[in-house]
């Protein structure tokens, strides 16, 4: 809970963030074996049908053609009847992969950079610094999406894309705790004992700055899956059929006065995994804060 | 004067190395504004005429060298494909950003002021974990879906406001504003949180001062207090996180202003990349670049204003 983030325990909703994204994750890495019709098969009878309605004649995923049977689209279906449990499922597995995969980019370029730069300071601080800022100065969306034009739209691609965004951001947490550690009566022991700049960076810099950049890395998450929904909307994410959040809310646009399903149920979705990423990481970063000013 | 040096060199060095950037990342771009003029269907031979009637022959740093030339003298350009100036493109989108901005920050503002004094000063309150909880909500929430819920909610149900669309001011100054409130209220609703955050934080410390504590023991009524004594000393955070936020929304907000179809310089520059329009693409960046460094040194000068004692103790000023 945000409001009392210095309290020891982690609160209800810290916990009701978890299952929620177990559910997601789950749901994610099953979608193959659910029984509700492939994602991309369209049932022109039924288009923007509403939560609920039954049909007599869908057919399921892994199954053959003739093998028809009744199904209930218990979150209705798309503008293109498409059925919407089906598409949320495999849609997860494109925010997941892009929101859980771009921040490991920018995490360890980052996270190196940060320590070097933080550890050495002098002149390789001041090219760092000034590369990481020429980054930011630089209008984001400009470079993200230059990138996914220049490089094509594909998971991959979306991946690195957004994966170098988030450089400059981890390497000023990383910068700014190595500041601090340097200089900390354990460092200082380890050099006085005969350590290295590599054995003290990779044995006593590096396992400390983890901890914060975890906490850090889990608002990133948060904000990578917005940035993949946005990109989605704008129609440079995922290739369709290939469906995402982002474009699923993008496709319910035309049809939000006779069908806001469409639209507001991968919203809402969007909106509870994204919520859930940050109540942990805030609980993470309190718990990490704390932990620092035992050191 | 050391200072404004300063600022002035790190201007120039941030346009120098953003548009050299830019100029690089637009050229690796596969195809180029060559095929985008003469259209499908075009031979090789007659792509190859169009390039060197543009110029895109000549080797890339002779181009870049050419254009910061211009450039000194005021000239960003001439757009590739339309032939119109630049500079004037940019001038015809840059009311409707600026607008938007304004409108938005004004809303941002009427929200983060009230929600972050009142927070501060009823500090554990049941309202303030509300607020609290509240503008965590908010953070969850992209600003497409924001704009989404709001055009269903304002236009489709409530029928209060247009969906989409741009109403220039010739149409009449209410159906201008009309047209901006939903996409202005989208980014408002989103970016009241970091200023009510930091406005809480920073009236709470402020609020512990003993000359709070003097103008409350003199009587005075509450908000006189919080308004009068408590604001100004707590408002640098504020300051400076509003700052960054006109910042980034000088270069148009993308994908509000996609949504809302409002012609801004955000719309401008997404479609000039398509179109590997890129001498309206450097405009646009060296606006933007341009924009950032002289809002942040607004910033500072505020700082000043703000706090008196910058003003006789350098010692703060960093």
């Amino acid at each position: 809970m945000p409001v009392n983030a210095a309290k020891a325990r982690p609160g209800w909703t810290f916990w009701g963030a978890v299952l929620w994204l177990a559910v997601v994750v789950v749901s994610a890495a099953t979608a193959g074996w659910w029984a509700v019709p492939a994602f991309d098969a369209m049932d022109w009878d039924n288009p923007g049908a509403a939560p609920g309605t039954r049909v007599d004649n869908a057919v399921l995923q892994n199954a053959d053609e003739t093998q028809k049977g009744p199904y209930v689209y218990r979150l209705g279906t798309d503008t293109m009847g498409r059925d919407v449990t089906s598409r949320l499922i495999y849609g997860a597995r494109v925010s997941l992969l892009v929101g859980l995969l771009a921040p490991v980019i920018g995490f360890i370029l980052g996270g190196i950079l940060g320590c070097l730069a933080g550890y050495f300071r002098g002149r390789l601080d001041s090219i760092i610094v000034a590369a990481m800022d020429v980054i930011l100065a630089f209008p984001g969306i400009v470079l993200l999406l230059a990138l996914t034009f220049y490089l094509g739209p594909s998971l991959r691609n979306l991946v690195i894309a957004l994966g170098l965004l988030t450089i400059p951001a981890f390497s000023r947490v990383a910068r700014a705790n190595t500041l601090t550690l340097r200089d900390l009566e354990f460092v200082q022991a380890a050099r006085l004992t005969g350590a290295g700049h590599l054995s003290i960076l990779v044995r006593e810099i590096i396992p400390n700055v983890i901890a914060p950049m975890t906490a850090y890395a889990l608002l990133i998450v948060s904000f990578m899956i917005m940035a993949e929904g946005a990109l989605s909307f704008l129609g440079l994410g995922v290739p369709a059929p290939v469906p995402s959040w982002g474009g699923m809310i993008a496709e319910g646009r035309e049809v939000l006065e006779e069908a806001p399903h469409v639209s507001m149920i991968p919203a809402a979705v969007m909106f509870l995994t994204v919520i859930s990423f940050n109540l942990i990481g805030d609980n993470l970063r309190s718990l990490a804060e704390r932990r620092t000013s035992q050191l | 004067m050391g200072i404004i040096w300063n600022k002035i060199v790190r201007l120039v060095l941030v346009v120098l190395a953003v548009t050299a950037l830019t100029f690089l990342m637009v050229n690796l771009l596969p195809g180029d504004v060559a095929d985008m003029i003469g259209g499908q269907g075009t031979s090789q031979e007659d792509i190859q005429t169009i390039r060197k009637g543009l110029g895109l022959d000549r080797n890339i740093i002779v181009r870049y060298v050419t254009w910061l030339g211009h450039l000194i003298q005021g000239d960003l350009g001439q757009s590739y494909l339309t032939q119109e100036s630049v500079l004037h493109v940019i001038m015809i989108r840059l009311p409707v950003t600026v607008e938007l901005l304004i409108i938005s920050q004004l809303l941002t503002l009427l929200l983060a002021l009230p929600a972050g004094i009142f927070s501060a000063y009823r500090n554990g309150s049941f309202l303030d974990r509300l607020i609290s909880i509240g503008g965590f909500a908010t953070l969850s929430i992209p600003g497409f879906v924001m704009a989404l819920v709001g055009i269903y909610l304002f236009a489709i149900q409530l029928r209060w406001l247009p969906a989409t669309g741009y109403t220039p001011l010739s149409y009449g100054f209410w159906a201008n504003i009309r047209s901006f409130i939903l996409p202005a209220l989208s980014i408002a609703l989103i970016e009241w949180v970091a200023l009510m955050r930091v406005l809480r934080s920073d009236m709470i410390t402020t609020l512990q001062q003993n000359y709070i504590l003097m103008a409350r023991a003199k009587g005075l009524p509450p908000w006189k207090v919080l308004v009068h004594h408590a604001l100004r000393p707590s408002s640098f955070t504020l300051v400076t996180v509003l700052g960054m936020q006109i910042g980034r929304l000088l270069g148009g907000a993308v994908i509000i202003e996609t949504i809302f179809a409002l012609p801004g310089i955000g719309r401008l520059m997404v479609n000039a990349i398509y179109a590997r329009d890129y001498m309206v693409v450097q405009g646009c960046i060296i606006l933007i670049t341009i924009g950032y460094v002289v809002i942040n040194t607004i910033v500072d000068i505020l700082y000043n204003i703000l706090d008196p004692r910058i003003r006789t103790e350098p010692s703060h000023a960093g």
